[in-house]
């Protein structure tokens, strides 16, 4: 049983469904991001746990108790929003000192806890400034300071952290999950950036179209995605179509058309049950180009023609030309620089690791409901 | 020319037939009306030309003037108060619908497609001894005789409230409109209620617009001349109805012109402690 459940839960706006029977459950303390792309329902399934929106069917529970019918304001939740939703009227001390006069707190605990507060995210020095007069990240501090200081039971962030530019995203990232091991606070994190999902949770639920695809830790949905839309969604990724052909001990054995046969990690393949059609997934930065003379190693080793080049710096990426006769399959590499990039139209032997291979069965349905627990 | 004196010539060609315009209509005709309000009427003869104070120390002294000029600016509160009352909960609700927001305003500016004195006779036909809603009472028994709802003090200020409740409700709507409504989420997911929430974050944040649409109806209400002509009784008399009287009708123009001034000052003081408090740029958003 998680600090937050999800059972079944439906959302419709009028004719159109934008949550489709989901079921979550997300482990008391834990760091979960909903990742997918726009449209896809986090929003909206956000604002249903934190009491913004109806569910219009399931049930939703919070430390154990049902909150369908709990209106907003008795759910103890600390919201962040993308555009911060500072009031713009009160300075920063009062901002954070204001679901504090709703719970009966003294006046004098009150000072301190919004001095402690503002403390935990390094801003005590802004108490008596309006927003206004804060930069984008500040402002982003003092919202973070406001919905923890109420010490909630879940924190409810969406896309917190969007609106700010690139340098400073990465660097409020760390920040903020360092505050939230602090408090160790249940928090549900919305974004449709993949490399904050991957580097802040502890748990990613992709979804997709109102739906769960997968839920897993960041590097399980990364190196096994469920199905090809979190393959794809994932970073760049290489799906070809395959054949499985059985289990040979610990060993999964695939068939790609035009290429040599294949064994994978059984691991690698959970959701393969034997032989049948299936798809092969590589990410674009496991696939080593080599020039075609170099000494055999531990890696497969297919040949393969450059077709295009994309110039990224320290690093490039090649679009590639593999398998024989009618057969043959575009491919992405991602690879660091050595000292030159491959040329166009040169003939490179393309290399991968079985185990950094994955295979999903053809047409993986979508994973509907799942556990994060 | 450099660029820069081209740039900074540039607003002034393109303001050049505005200025004009107010300058040939509004400067100027203030000017006649300031140098006016100092001649002096004789009783045979055209006015005498010079730089008297009686005009203005009659304007200031007589206690009829000082008791329609307090009764105006009376008026035009209650009115503001109405307006604003009524006008609020109008506005919020156009801004927090879901639906077509423009249908509603659109229907807000419809009645300013009728002449603003067709709409003010309107009341005689509806608050008239022969009207719609003495006919009505009467008919259904409930008085005898009918009441006594036009040509007084209270017939004045509803045609005035009639008149300017949009100028409240679409100040009032530009101000809320602008306010993000993910404050209000805020301030419900920190602990407050729906009323608590309106009270800390929403109506603070709405008061320029209030003020905004307060100063404009109040200005508009103490100006009025056409409503309480026709909707008030012979003591209902506000101040622009002085001021008509003394050039129309006893062909006073120099008492008239120091009269007119004189609401001028008691409305401009009035602005300039809005523009001191809350600044012009608002009025401007209200307007736009
Ligand atoms: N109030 C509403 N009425 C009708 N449809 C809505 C409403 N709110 C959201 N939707 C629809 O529900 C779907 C999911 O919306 P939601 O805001 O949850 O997306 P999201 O995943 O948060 O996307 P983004 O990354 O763009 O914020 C969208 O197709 C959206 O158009
Ligand atoms: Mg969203």
């Amino acid at each position: 049983m998680g600090a937050v459940n999800l059972s079944d839960v439906v959302k419709r706006f009028g004719d159109f469904t934008a949550v489709h029977r989901m079921s979550l459950e997300i482990p008391e303390g834990s760091f979960l991001t909903l990742l997918g792309p726009s449209g896809c329902g986090k929003t909206t399934t956000l604002r249903m746990i934190a009491g913004l929106l109806d569910p219009s069917e399931g049930d939703i529970d919070i430390n154990g108790r049902r909150v369908n019918d709990l209106p907003i304001h008795k759910r103890n939740l600390g919201l962040v929003f993308q555009n911060y939703a500072l009031f713009p009227h009160k300075t920063v001390a009062e901002n954070v000192a204001f679901g504090l006069r709703y719970r009966n707190v003294s006046r004098a605990d009150i000072a301190r806890r919004v001095q402690e507060a503002l403390e935990l995210v390094r801003l005590p020095h802004l108490a008596s400034r309006y927003p206004a007069a804060l930069s984008g990240g500040q402002q982003q501090r003092i919202a973070l300071a406001r919905a923890v200081v109420i010490e909630p039971d879940v924190l409810l962030l969406d896309e917190p952290l969007s609106a700010l530019d690139a340098n400073l995203r990465e660097e409020m990232r760390v920040e903020l999950k360092n505050i939230q091991k602090r408090i160790g606070v249940t928090s549900v994190f919305v974004t449709h950036d993949q490399s904050e999902a991957l580097a802040m949770s502890d748990q990613v639920v992709v979804m997709s179209e109102g739906r769960i695809e997968q839920v897993g830790a960041p590097q399980e949905v990364y190196n096994t995605p469920a199905s090809e839309f979190v393959a794809r969604f994932l970073g760049a990724a290489n799906i070809l179509p395959a054949e499985a052909r059985g289990i040979e001990g610990e060993t999964m054995v695939l068939d790609v058309p035009g290429l040599p046969r294949l064994g994978i990690p059984r691991s690698r393949a959970p959701r393969l049950a034997g032989a049948g059609a299936a798809r092969l997934v590589i990410r674009a930065e496991k696939l080593a180009l080599t020039p075609v003379d170099a000494p055999a190693d531990d890696r497969v080793s297919v040949p393969a023609m450059v077709e295009a080049v994309d110039y990224q710096g320290q690093s490039a990426r090649y679009f590639l030309r593999i398998g024989e006769g009618e057969n043959t399959h575009q491919v992405q590499a991602i690879n660091m620089i050595d000292e030159r990039p491959f040329a166009e139209g040169e003939a490179v032997s393309v290399r991968v690791r079985p185990r950094d291979c994955a295979a999903l069965p053809l047409g993986t349905a979508n994973g509907g409901g799942g556990s994060a627990a | 020319m450099s660029i820069e004196a081209r740039e900074a010539r540039q607003p002034w060609i393109l303001l050049s037939p505005a200025i004009g315009a107010v300058t040939l209509l509004l400067l100027l005709p203030l000017v006649f009306i300031v140098v006016y309000s100092f001649w002096l009427r004789s009783a045979v003869g055209p006015d005498i030309v010079g730089f008297h104070f009686d005009n203005w120390q009659r304007a200031l002294s007589d206690p009829f003037y000082r008791y329609i000029l307090l009764n105006t600016l009376k008026i035009a509160a209650i009115t503001t108060v109405l307006c604003a009352v009524l006008g609020y909960p109008a506005a919020y609700f156009v801004a927090r619908s879901k639906g077509n927001k423009m249908l509603l305003l659109l229907m807000l500016m419809l009645p300013f497609w009728i002449s603003y004195i067709i709409r003010t006779m309107s009341w005689i036909n509806i608050l008239g001894s022969s009207g719609a809603l003495n006919t009505l009472l009467m008919t259904l028994g409930l008085t005898s005789e009918p009441l006594r709802m036009l040509y007084n003090e209270g017939a004045v200020i509803l045609g005035l409230v009639h008149f300017l409740l949009p100028f409240m409700i679409l100040n009032v709507f530009v101000s809320l409109d602008g306010i993000d409504t993910s404050l209000e989420d805020a301030a419900n997911s920190l602990g407050a209620t729906r009323w608590q929430a309106f009270l800390q974050v929403t109506l603070p944040l709405s008061l320029p617009g209030l003020a905004a649409g307060g100063l404009l109806c109040f200005v508009l209400a103490a100006g009025s001349y056409v409503t309480p002509l026709v909707l008030g009784g012979p003591r209902d008399a506000m101040f622009a109805n002085l001021v008509y009287e003394a050039i129309i009708t006893q062909l006073n123009w120099p008492l008239g012109s120091a009269l007119s001034l004189l609401l001028l000052f008691v409305l401009g003081a009035l602005v300039a402690l809005y523009n001191r408090f809350l600044g012009m740029s608002q009025l401007t958003r209200g307007l736009g």
